[in-house]
């Protein structure tokens, strides 16, 4: 058994990133034009929205004819696709391995694109899930950097939030959208969506501003005291808004134009991963390492300490303000108590479940908690024993989260996978 | 003048729930260096608990099994509640601390965030989502002293909890255990070497602190009769920045942070619109600790915190 295992795993490790990609893009279509079909042969009421763990918890008599339908449209295909394309897709990745690297990253970047769109074309609640998962992604990163590279216990990433997204939403509802709290649109509204990016950025320069409040007190502080201190920050935050009746205080403000579209999140995740994973990879990246494992000695060998901490700091908050400044379009609506200590915990487990020091680790942790938030949405409230007691286990078998101190590494990632005998 | 001692009053009583809370966060502090954030919640359970024993011992005398008087109730809600409590204390401890202990801090704060949301999901799906009255146990009587209206309530809240904290500065000070405790306070490298074992000592620690917040819990149950599942999460953050407030591992500090905390939010809240209470009261926070980064009774940051 064990050697069967070993040796469908050993035939699977010569499949390269691509051939899992064109699997999962043959999976999708698959479901796309024969899904609904099945689904109907296998009385199932609709093609199960996620991998069918939220049928399966609600009615488990469908459990066999959805392990079946997930077998069918997601598992096999997937699996034998890439297995016998592998070949073919090995020599096409070699190909374009010697091809400038932008190249190959960027047809990766589209087919997962291309996968995400047609999954997500079945149903709004999937689109919604996904763009939710991906602003995620970029708090959980965003986190990161101070949390795991820095070291330091920021709790303050709710209140950058809150910055970016009433930043980028007064920009875009006072300039396109006709609302009762600023009035009608001064700007055209076709010209809303390019001038997006420039709300999220003012979003997130408004944030970064803000994060001067936590970054100058940290030179003289850290650990406990610089956690007080963000956490204080956070609820200021919070309070301000709430009593700034001009963006309508406790309410909320809402009918933010609809421009947080699949392609714009996907485009703005990307650009959050690649710049962060350079940022991190950087000497500036490593210096925080430094901070975090000895600030004196890291002083005595030319680290500018100060320095690395304002940067890490603005920068840090600079993208939980984009973040922050989606998650308001995607929703269309904010009020300043989604910004609370429960978002706090929320970004702090997904930070420390996924590893710290990794931004492998940070996606995992966010795309697989947020999953499994809305997987076991059925059990209502059961949902919250369940989700902190595995983040206990995980923290107590590995106390640095699933995938710590891990680089990632895009050469690595896209290279052909030869067979081992060949490279020796 | 009699509107500022009216507020003193009320600021007194606040105080001593946060005190009473951010003794917990700092004595655990004070040990194995690292903050239960469970402590809140525990605080919460602490008042349900009351709540249970308070409508049980009721019950017991409205039959006419017990003939006792109403302030004999409370008396013993309170004792038998700490003691319960205390077991809840050790729990956490045993579950979500003592795996941990070698761990980085952050992940230990992660488990008790996670434990405290494990108590109020159990409590929400045990008793549901309806909120409790807790009983009623002593007739509310108001004393009229120079214009200032004073409850028998608030005073006994306040005599309490001092008393509370006096018999835990006695027993830090005086006892064999509290001079164990003290001990891995000042080094918790050395001290279990020297035949003190960690494991009991954090084990009790856990208990007298959530023996405490069991305390807090049931005088807030007596003021505001009622409770509900979350009411543990904003109490336990604000005790928490209390506990920082003091300096970490501060007994004292704790105690007179607990108090300068709800002074301030009273009397923020007394000068300004009470909306723009948690706004300024945080600033203040804030600028204190910038200007005196490790607390009032804290030690300055040193190579000796463990990252």
């Amino acid at each position: 058994m064990f050697m069967m295992f070993k040796k469908l795993r050993n035939s699977f490790s010569q499949v390269p990133l691509l051939g899992w990609l064109l699997g999962a893009l043959i999976a999708v279509v698959l479901e796309y034009y024969l899904g609904d079909a099945l689904a109907d042969v296998l009385r199932l009421p609709k093609i199960p929205v996620l991998f069918g763990f939220v049928i399966m918890l609600k009615k488990p008599l469908l459990i066999p004819s959805v392990l079946i339908f997930v077998m069918l449209i997601y598992a096999l295909p997937i699996g034998t696709v890439a297995r016998l394309s592998a070949p073919v897709t090995n020599r096409l990745v070699a190909w374009l391995f010697k091809l400038p690297m932008i190249i190959s990253v960027a047809i990766h970047l589209g087919l997962l694109y291309a996968i995400l769109h047609l999954w997500s074309d079945i149903s709004a609640y999937r689109v919604l899930t996904l763009k939710l998962t991906m602003i995620a992604i970029m708090v959980t990163l965003s986190l990161n950097v101070i949390n795991g590279y820095m070291g330091e216990f920021s709790c303050s990433h709710p209140g950058f939030m809150a910055l970016g997204a009433y930043g980028a939403s007064v920009f875009t509802v006072v300039l396109f959208a006709k609302d009762k709290l600023f009035g009608a649109a001064i700007l055209p509204a076709a010209l809303g969506p390019y001038m997006f990016p420039v709300a999220l950025i003012i979003g997130g320069i408004i944030a970064a501003l803000g994060a001067l409040v936590i970054a100058i007190p940290s030179f003289r502080t850290r650990g406990d005291y610089l956690a007080i201190i963000s956490l204080a920050f956070m609820f200021i935050v919070k309070s301000m808004i709430e009593n700034l009746e001009i963006v309508g205080g406790p309410r909320g403000l809402s009918s933010q134009p609809d421009y947080a579209n699949l392609p714009t999140v996907f485009l703005w995740t990307v650009a959050c991963v690649w710049i962060i994973n350079n940022f991190v990879r950087s000497t500036l990246g490593k210096s925080l390492n430094a901070v975090r494992d000895d600030e004196m000695a890291a002083n005595a060998m030319t680290v500018n300490t100060r320095q690395t901490k304002i940067v890490a700091f603005l920068f840090s908050a600079f993208w939980a303000g984009v973040a922050g400044g989606l998650f308001a379009h995607v929703l269309r609506y904010v009020n300043p108590g989604t910004f609370g200590l429960q978002k706090l915990a929320e970004v702090l487990a997904m930070v420390y479940f996924g590893g710290l020091n990794s931004v492998y680790g940070s996606i995992v942790g966010a795309v697989s908690l947020s999953m499994l938030g809305e997987a076991l949405r059925p059990l209502e409230i059961f949902k919250w024993i369940i989700i902190p007691l595995l983040l206990i286990l995980v923290m107590i078998y590995r106390p640095t989260g699933l995938i710590a101190f891990k680089e990632f590494d895009v050469k690595k990632l896209i290279k052909p996978k030869h067979k081992q005998e060949k490279e020796v | 003048m009699t509107y500022f001692f009216q507020n003193l009053v009320n600021a007194l009583q606040w105080g001593s729930f946060y005190a009473l809370i951010a003794l917990g966060y700092s004595m655990v502090y004070g040990i194995l260096m690292l903050f239960n954030f469970a402590h809140g919640d525990i605080f919460m359970v602490g008042a349900y608990i009351g709540f249970g024993v308070a409508t049980g011992v009721t019950a017991l005398a409205s039959f006419g099994a017990i003939a006792l008087p109403n302030w004999l109730i409370l008396v013993l809600t309170i004792i038998i509640s700490m003691f319960l409590t205390s077991f809840v204390g050790m729990l956490v401890e045993r579950l979500g601390y003592r795996p941990l202990r070698e761990a980085p801090r952050a992940s230990a704060a992660i488990t008790g965030l996670m434990i405290g949301i494990i108590l109020e999901t159990g409590n929400l799906a045990m008793l549901g989502a309806k909120r409790v009255r807790f009983p009623s146990l002593i007739k509310s009587t108001t004393y009229n002293i120079g214009g200032v209206f004073v409850t028998n309530k608030k005073i006994m809240i306040v005599a309490v909890s001092l008393m509370l904290m006096l018999a835990l500065h006695q027993f830090v000070r005086r006892t064999k255990y509290g001079m164990a405790m003290r001990a891995m306070a000042f080094d918790y490298v050395v001290v279990p070497l020297m035949g003190v074992s960690i494991n009991t000592i954090a084990a009790m620690t856990f208990a007298i602190g959530s023996a405490l917040a069991a305390a807090a819990g049931i005088l807030f149950g007596v003021a505001y009769p009622v409770l509900d599942p979350y009411m543990g999460i904003v109490f336990g953050w604000k005790a928490f920045v209390a506990a920082i407030l003091g300096g970490r591992g501060s007994i004292l500090g704790a105690c007179m942070a607990g108090f300068l905390l709800g002074f301030i939010e009273i009397f923020v809240a007394m000068i300004f619109p009470s909306t723009l209470r948690d706004l300024i009261a945080y600033s203040i926070i804030l600028l204190i600790l910038t200007f005196r980064p490790h607390g009032f009774f804290g030690e300055p940051y040193s190579a000796r915190l463990r990252l």
